[in-house]
């Protein structure tokens, strides 16, 4: 097995390493990575990788997420299923109602989180409600005819405390611009927790430099209007963004349909920091049932595939990003 | 429509308008692609809707007249005033084209795209009344159209399917989940994000981001517009209550909107309470659509609303006999009105909703909605507490649920029902 060595995220104290950022003058100055830009920047081009916890057990889950870590996933996003997914394509729709079906709720998603240790950090992807809902009140939420109903107004807070405890580095949320990000935004600086926010072919001017200005961790680049999904190319919508985002210090990671290796290198030729991929390791998971080995091996498999294709974009990258 | 204008006068002066909550509900909570779209979408509502520019509330105005049949009356329901010894007024939303309020909304989106030069639309429907409404508006102005419509509700609701094909719309049905409503905006939403430069996604209730919300009350509030002047013609003063069923909320805000001011009109909305108000959080379904009595704040379809939710936040199942009212979620406006205490929400079980029903037709001679049979059972169950002067919004006929209220009839003894049994002799 290859692989470039790792700061691994046990090893690091906090979430924050120190990085000497160049700027156009020359002058040295002190910058923090968060864990999940310094992954990037190490590992560069990285590989982002998903997929959908509980899917189809979360012991599954587990030796999926080992395998992917051993793979060379440089970063795992782990989505917590909720029951009305509507940026997902049929994959990862498919891959969350197995995961409700086995019953998986956001209390074992995050005992199961506190359990691992892997080497690439983690990211929950989820939507927008299921971290407003988060939280120990349950009897004031819970609905009874005729009872008197104690209505706390949901609060991102809890979830994001809870998050930070397990030892997650950050936070996509599909559902949720930039225009509504202010409490999480807040609640995550707070725990040094990355808000991932997803740039699509439709951010331009004004509206991607008030995107940009409020993402950590990563630039999500949609790569086509539509949603998650394996494709059988590479769009060039992808092109476009990637130009558009040349200018904005800030790694970029391209994901919605990449599913091959030559993807990621085209991805990564283009000017991309590393590649988002899904849909491809749902699909894997989908052709096993629960407890069923070979999907770990096969996972891994993809994973080294995916990472050898970014590495060989960055051969052919115009100007390669030095970690 | 006599006063269409001067409204729209006074909702341009008002600012409020172009906020994107009302207080902390509503919002914008889609994924990033559709965020330039609905700004575009703010810009013309705010533009042709608030402002008229290039008339287009005018030939709204003209086209509903010519098209749609308005004005609808206000009707005086001469032996339900008896029967409950105070002024019933019917508003006959059942007598617009289609057979139901929802062409007010559908008419006005499908017009505004066209204002906006978008090439194509696309609707989620539940029971089929907006599917048909946005259908019939495409094929009168000229615009290609797809609808997306649950499995169970294609299957269950084949007249209607009938009715958008026979108007060139496309109908696409969607197999996921239970294959109702609530799958049907998650596919519409999905398509919208892939087509989103050149297609307008009509959205069939006062719920989704802003300026969803904001819109569709618009374009409905010509039912309370003319109710309100009508009721003050005929019986000479303001209502003391207006009555209107609630899933969604189109029909609801729409009757309310022009009496909120109003402060001594009080205002009812009338949900589904199915056959019990309870959550089963196990099984993650409502056998009801009480979601303003009996929901909590969270975030579905783009909008901080009241919703029916596990504790965890996944959406439930809603249940209710009519199909129009069967929805987890609810207008984000309406749940800022019933906090406030402006609107008052009550709920009405599939019992009294089918008396409610059987009651209409035997007593008035017009056949109601289920939906709208709601608001009915509301009346004959609290009609003390309405005060003398009433206005019940009728929003739909009930041709349409003629199969489901035989079928519910025979396996219940309502009060208000003739013998079914008898119906095939």
């Amino acid at each position: 097995m290859s692989r470039e060595p790792r700061a691994s995220r046990s090893e690091r104290t906090g979430n924050e390493v120190t990085r000497e950022l160049r700027t156009d003058g020359g002058e040295q100055l002190a910058a923090t990575d968060s864990n999940i830009e310094a992954a990037i920047r190490e590992n560069h081009p990285a590989l982002i990788t998903y997929i959908t916890a509980g899917d189809p057990s979360l012991e599954d889950t587990r030796a999926y997420v080992e395998a992917l870590d051993r793979g060379g996933a440089d970063l795992i996003e782990l989505g917590l299923p909720f029951s009305e997914p509507t940026a997902e394509g049929p994959t990862i729709q498919a891959a969350i109602n197995r995961a409700l079906a086995a019953g998986t709720t956001p209390a074992q998603f995050f005992d199961l989180v506190d359990d691992l240790s892997t080497e690439a950090p983690l990211l929950v992807m989820t939507y927008y409600n299921m971290i407003l809902q988060y939280g120990p009140s349950e009897a004031a939420r819970t609905s009874k005819a005729g009872a008197a109903k104690p209505q706390n107004k949901p609060d991102v807070r809890p979830f994001v405390e809870r998050a930070a405890d397990a030892g997650l580095s950050g936070i996509i949320v599909p559902d949720l611009p930039a225009e509504e990000a202010g409490p999480l935004r807040d609640a995550c600086d707070d725990r040094d927790i990355d808000l991932v926010f997803i740039v699509a072919p439709t951010t331009e001017g004004e509206r991607l430099d008030r995107i940009m200005s409020q993402v950590s961790g990563f630039a999500y680049v949609q790569a086509r209007l539509g949603t998650t999904g394996a494709r059988a190319d590479v769009s060039n919508a992808t092109h476009d963004s990637l130009t558009r985002l040349a200018g904005y210090d800030v790694p970029k990671a391209v994901g919605f349909g990449v599913s091959e290796g030559d993807h990621a290198a085209e991805i990564v030729a283009a000017g991309a920091d590393g590649v988002i991929v899904g849909s491809a390791l749902v699909d894997i998971i989908a052709d096993h049932g629960a407890g069923d080995a070979p999907a770990a091996a096969e996972l891994e498999a993809k994973a080294r595939e995916l990472k050898r294709g970014a590495r060989r974009g960055r051969e052919e990258a115009p100007e390669p990003e030095q970690p | 429509m006599s006063n269409t204008e001067s409204d729209h006068a006074d909702a341009s002066a008002d600012r409020t308008d172009r906020e994107r909550t009302f207080g902390d509900y509503g919002g914008q909570y889609v994924p990033e692609a559709l965020m330039p779209a609905l700004q575009e979408l703010e810009d013309a509502y705010e533009r042709y809707v608030l402002e008229n520019e290039d008339g287009f509330m005018d030939e709204f105005s003209e086209r509903m007249r010519d098209f749609g049949g308005r004005p609808t009356p206000l009707q005086r329901a001469d032996r339900l005033s008896e029967r409950y010894d105070r002024e019933i007024y019917l508003k006959r939303e059942d007598l617009v084209h289609g057979g139901a309020h929802k062409l007010n909304n559908a008419l006005g989106q499908v017009l505004l795209a066209k204002y906006m030069g978008k090439e194509r639309i696309i609707a989620e429907t539940g029971a089929g009344q907006h599917g048909t409404a946005t259908a019939m508006a495409a094929a009168h102005l000229d615009m290609p159209c797809e609808i997306y419509m649950g499995r169970t509700d294609v299957n269950r609701q084949r007249p209607n399917v009938y009715r958008m094909r026979m108007n060139g719309a496309a109908v696409n049905p969607v197999e996921a989940g239970s294959g109702t409503l609530k799958e049907a905006i998650n596919e519409t939403l999905r398509d919208w994000a892939t087509t989103v430069e050149n297609t307008h996604y009509v959205i069939g209730s006062v719920v989704g981001p802003h300026p969803f919300p904001r819109l569709v009350r618009d374009f409905q509030s010509v039912i309370g517009a003319e109710a309100r002047e009508q009721i003050r013609e005929q019986a000479g003063r303001l209502p003391d209550s207006v009555v209107a069923c609630a899933g969604g909320g189109s029909n609801t805000m729409g009757a309310f909107h022009e009496f909120v001011p109003d402060e001594s009109v009080d205002l009812y909305a009338v949900e589904a309470g199915g056959s019990s108000l309870d959550i089963d959080e196990a099984a993650g379904v409502a056998p009801n659509s009480a979601t303003l009595s009996t929901g909590t704040d969270g975030v579905l379809h783009g909008a901080l609303t009241k919703l029916l939710q596990t504790d965890d936040g996944q959406i439930v199942e809603s249940h209710s006999v009519s199909a129009g009212l069967d929805y987890a979620g609810v207008g984000p406006e309406l749940s800022r009105l019933v906090e406030t205490g402006r609107v008052t929400p009550t709920s009405v079980g599939d019992d009294a909703a089918l008396n409610g029903f059987h009651r209409l037709s035997n007593l008035e001679g017009i056949i109601p909605a289920l939906e709208s049979s709601h608001a009915l059972g509301c009346v004959e169950a609290n009609h003390e507490e309405l005060g003398d002067l009433v206005v019940v919004n009728v929003s739909g006929r009930g041709d349409k649920d003629l199969e489901t209220v035989l079928e519910e009839t025979e396996k219940r003894d309502l009060d208000a029902a003739p013998d079914v049994e008898v119906f095939d002799a």
